[in-house]
């Protein structure tokens, strides 16, 4: 692991991209190093270039992209002059990938096996009669529980946390000398994205380099040993983790340091309701079947009250039954036991039109609304679909419309536009402005910005407080990440199996958590151990 | 959703068994359901050939004069003059028993000319469908990884293909392949080299339909981010299409050949008179504009089997291809 031998050089690296116009340039002169065994990463907000910059190393920027530098050598193989077929000696055998978004990213029509295998038999890595066990072997090494079953399953019937983990076993599979790995923690919870770092760290312990690419610096703080900060294409600071971290000397990194701390999102808890309910669920179960396999109660003997204008955190890990919770709350579910009024009448008393126009006073935002949206729609067409369905005419509107894009912030020139066509923030405003089109009383946010960078989801936290100022509507929001949760909301409750294990004011219940779970919740939040770090180092 | 994904966690191993019983349900459920579908199909054909114009009786007695009394007495036996909600149900119960009758013109048990027609239609359509799952997968593997301008010409090969009408496409191959090179026989339905031109002809449309789908199945999927995944696992293009891609957009293809294989039992028809082929598209006219009621009910029946028989070949299609398809019955 010396200087001179680096496992990864790339000098000057420059990718462009042909658009209607012109081009664009994605990255502008970048270089870098990753010795053997060492963990390197490259932290920046979306649309940075820092994905197209680790997979330049794989020959895989993108459709039509021109890669340039004047040194791209990987263990002394010139990837410049690699073409075609060359790249399959490089991919996967020498360089494994996990990319961003573990839910795309297995073949939804193939077993998780199958999809371990691959490099397996692409490369010849063993014998062919030897796959299978081969595979068992690897997704145990990724600290996948029962192995055996999980590789005979398909990917939408395992949880994102599993899926991550199948995908870095497949990267790891042909034993690769370097590891990229691509924003592999986001949106899982802490206490997964604990697991998944230990794994990376585990194999650096075997001799595997390893590439992070990440936004969240809360994440590389844990693993890396040298950290390049890439803003607009361009590397604005790097350094030892430790030192960049610790005394960022560029502005941005400044930015990301506290996006991490938590200070950049700090939206306003807003002064708050009227004493009058506007949401209530008494004594909500709610069981799901399977064929076979008998009754799990996804949501057990769960009572909350919303009051206008405030803020209800639900907070929990994932498969604590927190989004069922929020779908009875919708309607979309109707409960085994218990009920949900709204503004006092109960849900399941309506049927037909009268629950359509009930509906209108809860709205929803999703955490992924590009799905959400109908991709042949104009944000237009997708505002004036709920104030259709209510009837509203056609002048009437097109002022609605105005209005609620005015609320989120975005301004009418996005009205032509396709959802695919927005940012990820500007998605999300979108989602939130439909939510409002119909002026709901409740708008149920699941795990609104847990997708979103940190500068990004701060605005998008922002807008939502706005809005709860200026309309008075109210949200339960739902999500696993606290400090998002302490930033929002008035009154929180912890979901824990099924379960409401503690509910309270938001700000007793996160600093003196009365329930185990609870202050187990707080202890998995990624701290910025820094100097911790620089301690044990020393 | 979140409780759904811990629950599968929690049934991990051996899924594959309830799976099966929740196809088994579906099949069952269909069945049941095409009972219905085809009580209906007997029944529009009952109401179409009332109101044809034209009474049953001139057609039994088509080809001799008789006295009033012998036409009295058939119209007696055949229940003719019977009102017709008697007529209808003696229909739908001699059908339920399975007794379908003499072929009112041929004179022949309705089941004995199916019988005969029907290896024929069966055998053209199995060549055309094979012949269409070939060239359109073929076509649509070659042209998707190609520039634009390549899809495109491909795809304007596509659309005047579809344009061409089938008699005429008949017409044209015949000409050429049969008299002019006398490559292939120009009629008769018995041996392998007559079945040629006639599927040519067939399979064209079709074959040009399902390509364009396939290949914009194809392009969407190489949009997936697990085709990103597979190629930095190193696999090569070949594998990545065949192992990945294919099955994705093999998925609307299914329902759409499910569907073209049902309307070419009785749709080959225009085919069948140009290569003077046998077949239950033949049959159905002859049937039809001889008000042959026997004959046109039983046709009606075996194309609507086919349908149904059909409809859960593509459910079970789609069950082996997609696995996200197998635990929606939940």
């Amino acid at each position: 692991m010396t200087a001179e031998d680096p496992l990864v050089a790339v000098r000057d690296l420059t990718v462009r991209f042909p658009v209607r116009r012109g081009e664009v340039e994605a990255v502008r002169g970048v270089s870098f190093r990753i010795g053997r065994g060492q963990i390197v990463a490259i932290v920046g907000e979306s649309g940075s270039g820092k994905s197209v910059t680790a997979r330049s190393l794989v020959g895989l920027a993108g459709e039509g992209a021109h890669v340039a530098a004047t040194e791209l050598a990987f263990d002394g193989i010139d990837l410049r002059a690699v073409r075609g077929r060359g790249w399959r000696a490089v991919r996967g055998r020498r360089v494994g990938f996990v990319l961003q978004d573990a839910l795309g990213s297995l073949d939804p029509l193939r077993r998780v096996g199958a999809e371990v295998a691959e490099p397996l038999r692409a490369h010849g890595v063993v014998p062919a009669r030897e796959v299978d066990a081969e595979v068992v072997r690897l997704l145990g090494e990724a600290g996948i529980p029962a192995p055996e079953g999980r590789a005979r399953q398909y990917p939408h019937q395992l949880s994102g946390g599993l899926r991550q983990r199948a995908l870095i076993a497949s990267a790891l599979a042909a034993r690769p000398d370097l590891l990229i790995a691509d924003e592999p923690t986001t949106a899982l919870d802490a206490t997964v994205q604990r697991q998944v770092l230990g794994l990376l760290r585990e194999r650096v312990g075997h001799g595997t380099a390893v590439l992070l690419i990440s936004h969240d610096l809360g994440v590389v703080a844990e693993i890396a040993d040298h950290v390049y900060v890439m803003k607009d294409g361009l590397f604005v600071e790097d350094g030892p983790a430790a030192r960049v971290l610790e005394s960022p000397s560029h502005p941005y990194t400044r930015t990301l340091v506290g996006a991490a701390l938590g200070r950049a999102a700090r939206p306003r808890v807003t002064p708050g309701g009227s004493p009058r309910e506007v949401l209530r669920a008494e004594g909500l179960v709610k069981e799901f079947t399977l064929p076979g396999r008998g009754a799990f109660t996804a949501v057990e003997d769960v009572s909350v009250t919303v009051r206008a204008g405030e803020t209800l955190g639900v907070v929990g890990e994932s498969g604590s039954g927190k989004t069922t919770l929020g779908r009875l709350l919708m309607g979309l579910l109707d409960p085994d036991a218990g009920r949900v009024l709204l503004d006092g009448r109960p849900w399941d008393g309506l049927r037909g039109h009268a629950r359509r126009t009930a509906r209108r006073g809860v709205q929803m935002i999703y955490q992924h609304p590009l799905s959400s949206f109908d991709p042949r729609y104009t944000a237009r067409q997708i505002l004036e679909e709920p104030l259709r369905a209510a009837g509203t005419a056609g002048r009437e509107r097109a002022v609605r419309v105005a209005r609620v894009l005015e609320h989120v912030g975005l301004s009418p020139a996005v009205l032509d536009r396709h959802a695919r066509e927005l940012s990820g923030g500007q998605r999300q405003r979108l989602a939130i402005a439909r939510a409002l089109a119909p002026e709901p009383q409740v708008i149920v946010c699941d795990e609104p910005v847990s997708a979103l960078d940190a500068s990004i989801q701060a605005q998008v936290l922002d807008v939502l407080a706005d809005v709860q100022e200026r309309l008075g509507v109210a949200y339960v929001f739902i999500s696993h990440d606290l400090g998002v949760i302490r930033g929002l909301s008035h009154r929180v409750v912890v979901m824990k199996d099924g379960r409401v294990v503690e509910s309270g004011e938001t700000r007793r219940v996160l600093d003196h958590p009365a329930h185990p779970y609870t202050r187990a919740l707080l202890d998995a939040v990624p701290r910025f151990a820094v100097r911790g770090r620089l301690r044990s180092r020393a | 959703m979140a409780g759904v994904l811990r629950m599968r966690e929690a049934a991990a191993p051996g899924r594959s068994g309830t799976a099966r019983g929740a196809l088994v349900r579906l099949v069952l459920v269909r069945l049941a359901a095409s009972f219905a579908v085809l009580w209906g199909a007997v029944t529009a054909t009952f109401v179409l050939l009332q109101v044809m114009p034209g009474s049953t009786a001139d057609v039994l007695l088509a080809r001799s004069s008789v006295t009033p009394a012998i036409r009295a007495r058939l119209v007696a036996e055949y229940g003719l003059d019977d009102p017709l909600p008697v007529q209808y149900l003696t229909y739908l119960g001699r059908i339920a028993r399975g007794e379908f009758g003499e072929s009112y013109v041929l004179r022949r048990p309705v089941w004995d000319e199916i019988a005969a027609q029907l290896p024929d239609t069966l055998l053209l359509v199995a060549t055309t469908l094979l012949v269409t799952v070939v060239v359109s997968v073929l076509a649509g593997l070659l042209s998707v990884n190609r520039r634009a301008w390549v899809r495109s010409l491909f795809a304007a090969a596509e659309s005047l293909v579809v344009a061409l009408p089938p008699f005429w496409l008949g017409l044209l191959l015949l000409t050429v392949f049969s008299f002019t090179l006398h490559w292939f026989p120009a009629i008769g339905s018995s041996s392998p080299a007559g079945l040629v031109l006639p599927t040519v002809a067939l399979a064209a449309g079709p074959a040009a339909v399902v390509a364009g789908v396939l290949r914009e199945g194809l392009l969407r999927a190489m949009e997936e981010p697990f085709v990103v995944t597979a190629r930095a696992r190193g696999i090569g293009e070949a594998a990545l299409r065949l192992r990945h891609v294919l099955r994705h957009a093999l998925l609307p293809v299914t329902t759409l050949l499910g569907w073209i294989a049902g309307s070419l039992i009785g749709g080959a028809v225009i085919i069948e008179i140009v290569f003077s082929r046998q077949g239950i598209g033949r049959l159905a006219l002859s049937a039809v504009a001889n008000k042959d009621m026997p004959v046109v009910v039983a046709v009606v029946l075996v194309t609507a089997v086919a349908f149904v028989l059909l409809t859960i070949t593509v459910d079970i299609l789609t069950w082996v291809i997609d696995p996200r398809t197998r635990d929606a019955g939940r």
